[in-house]
């Protein structure tokens, strides 16, 4: 087994007296691709900006690398789910990627040439380089969000975090998608939240289920057993009606 | 116009307004971006408040006004980045008891008062060449620290989270562009009006908005056409005899709506005569 990058301990979080998570439990290991559903308020985000360190847990303790989370955060790729709504920020794709070259350890230094070489050799293999000096506004969801993920990995992430990116994306553009964190998952951990089970049981290899708790599947496929615990994830808290009825046709599906 | 150049008070005037154009042109692209107008409104009129404190203690009237306008604005701040969901009421209820205490003060100054109209839309025509001196200070001030933290002003701008994660100080930063905007405020309303200040804050970035492809572009954009409506604005105030301020604002509103006009027909332009859909270069960016 390959060590944990990320230790989640017995963590729990509420927002302002409202609970989110509860004794939450994970370690996320290298080369690890882990899918994470759960309904909404069931507390995905909110993980996420734990683990990125931009929230503090009330109980227990999360590791990144080793280090403390406000620390370690620089190891992380994050692709958020709504960037800015102000869709108008006059900023090129080229400069949103650039911002992923601050660097917490030389605060002020200027962006230098060998940056931009960078930038625009991450911007390629997002197959946007046409596109690197459009104005973002100009750009389509998808295309959008293929910068937000350039803007994630030219930081040379260990761990690329990713929340609902193809809620913005069309079905076509969703299966290149998924095949293109394939790709990235040969050298980066990635955990994905997603709501679309079937896309997310074909590419990962891992899922969790997170509904206040945690459940973890080590499994790279939906199995009765697994949707029977997912589907008991769901039930024994609050369960939204989404996220049964997607559970119950696809175990239909499954046991046929 | 060229002949008004002969008075002294004209030239005053016309170079405060560009003086004041160029200040808002940069602070107001953070205002825009940042979608902080309404905190800027408040600033602004939470100024009064010092101006009274200044008159009723007999202090200094720039170091009253910019210390209290200040203070109002760092608690104003710090309320947006702790309750984000009240700020915009309790921003309107320092708003509004900053205005009443000014006047409050102002009431029990014995035998002095300021007439509330000249606060509102300033006296551009009759301003001191010291207040110039003082402003092309600020100037240099505000275009530095926008220099040096220009990477970090845009990241926090864009997407705080994000520059969070990237090691980004961005509560300091915060502190820091609500600071420069409050000192920024009381120094151009004392020449321009507390009106002129909000119209010169966000109407000319608003328009540059669409146009600019990076905040500095926005920036450049914003002061040449604040610029532009101020020379504009203040020649007719002279050929037509009207309020300065006033004038300044409608030509500025004016050319917000003429904006948004040409856009409108350039979008119908675009979706009638679409050329090869790989190939459209979007004609608002390259307008600038």
């Amino acid at each position: 087994m390959n060590p944990p990058i990320v230790e989640i301990k017995n963590i729990s979080f509420a927002y302002n007296g409202q609970p989110v998570l509860q004794d939450v439990n994970l370690d996320i290991r290298q080369g690890d691709f882990i899918a994470m559903i759960g309904p909404n308020g069931g507390g995905k985000t909110t993980l996420l900006k734990l683990i990125l360190g931009l929230l503090k847990p009330n109980r227990g303790t999360i590791r990144v690398m080793n280090e403390a989370t406000q620390k370690a955060s620089h190891h992380i790729g994050y692709v958020p789910q709504n960037v800015n709504i102000n869709q108008n920020f006059p900023i090129t794709a080229m400069d949103v990627v650039m911002m992923g070259k601050l660097d917490p350890r030389r605060r002020w230094k200027r962006p230098t040439a060998s940056d931009h070489q960078d930038a625009m050799a991450v911007i390629d293999r997002m197959e946007m380089a046409p596109f690197a000096n459009r104005k973002i506004a100009e750009l389509s969801g998808g295309q959008r969000q293929r910068i937000f993920i350039a803007r994630a990995l030219v930081t040379q992430p260990q761990l690329l975090l990713l929340d609902e990116p193809t809620a913005s994306i069309d079905t076509k553009g969703q299966t290149d998608f998924y095949k293109l964190l394939r790709e990235l998952n040969k050298d980066i951990t990635i955990l994905v939240v997603s709501h679309d089970l079937l896309v997310v049981s074909t590419y990962a290899k891992s899922m969790a289920c997170m509904n206040r708790r945690l459940h973890y599947h080590n499994q790279n496929e939906i199995t009765g057993d697994m949707l029977k615990s997912m589907y008991a994830c769901t039930v024994e808290e609050i369960c939204p009606v989404e996220l049964i009825t997607q559970g119950q046709s696809s175990s239909q599906v499954a046991n046929e | 116009m060229i002949e008004a150049m002969q008075f002294e008070f004209m030239r005053n005037a016309l170079i405060a307004g560009l003086l004041a154009s160029i200040i808002c042109g940069i602070m107001g692209t953070f205002v825009v971006v940042n979608r902080i107008v309404f905190l800027s409104g408040g600033i602004a009129h939470a100024a009064y408040g010092g101006i009274g404190l200044a008159f009723y203690f007999g202090w200094p009237f720039l170091l009253g006004t910019i210390g209290f306008s200040l203070a109002s604005a760092m608690v104003m701040a710090a309320i947006t980045l702790t309750a984000k969901h009240r700020a915009d009421s309790i921003i309107g209820v320092i708003w509004a008891l900053g205005m009443a205490f000014g006047i409050i003060l102002m009431d029990l100054t014995p035998g002095y008062n300021v007439d509330l109209m000249s606060y509102l839309f300033g006296s551009i025509l009759s301003v001191p060449r010291s207040d110039l001196w003082i402003m092309v200070g600020l100037g240099f001030l505000i275009t530095a620290l926008v220099a040096i933290y220009y990477q970090n002003l845009l990241a926090m701008s864009y997407d705080e989270e994000f520059a969070r994660i990237r090691g980004v100080p961005v509560k300091t930063l915060y502190f820091l562009l609500i600071g420069m905007l409050a000192v920024a405020i009381v120094l151009v309303i004392q020449v321009v009006g507390l009106i002129l200040v909000i119209a010169l804050l966000t109407i000319p970035p608003l328009i540059m908005e669409k146009y600019a492809k990076s905040l500095f572009q926005m920036m450049i954009g914003s002061s040449l056409a604040g610029s532009l409506f101020t020379i504009i604005g203040l020649w007719l105030s002279y050929t037509c005899n009207l309020t300065s301020g006033a004038s300044i604002i409608m030509v500025s509103g004016i050319a917000y709506f003429i904006s948004l006009l040409i856009n409108r027909i350039l979008i119908i332009f675009k979706t009638r005569y679409k050329p090869d859909a790989g190939k459209i270069e979007n004609s608002s960016s390259h307008s600038l």
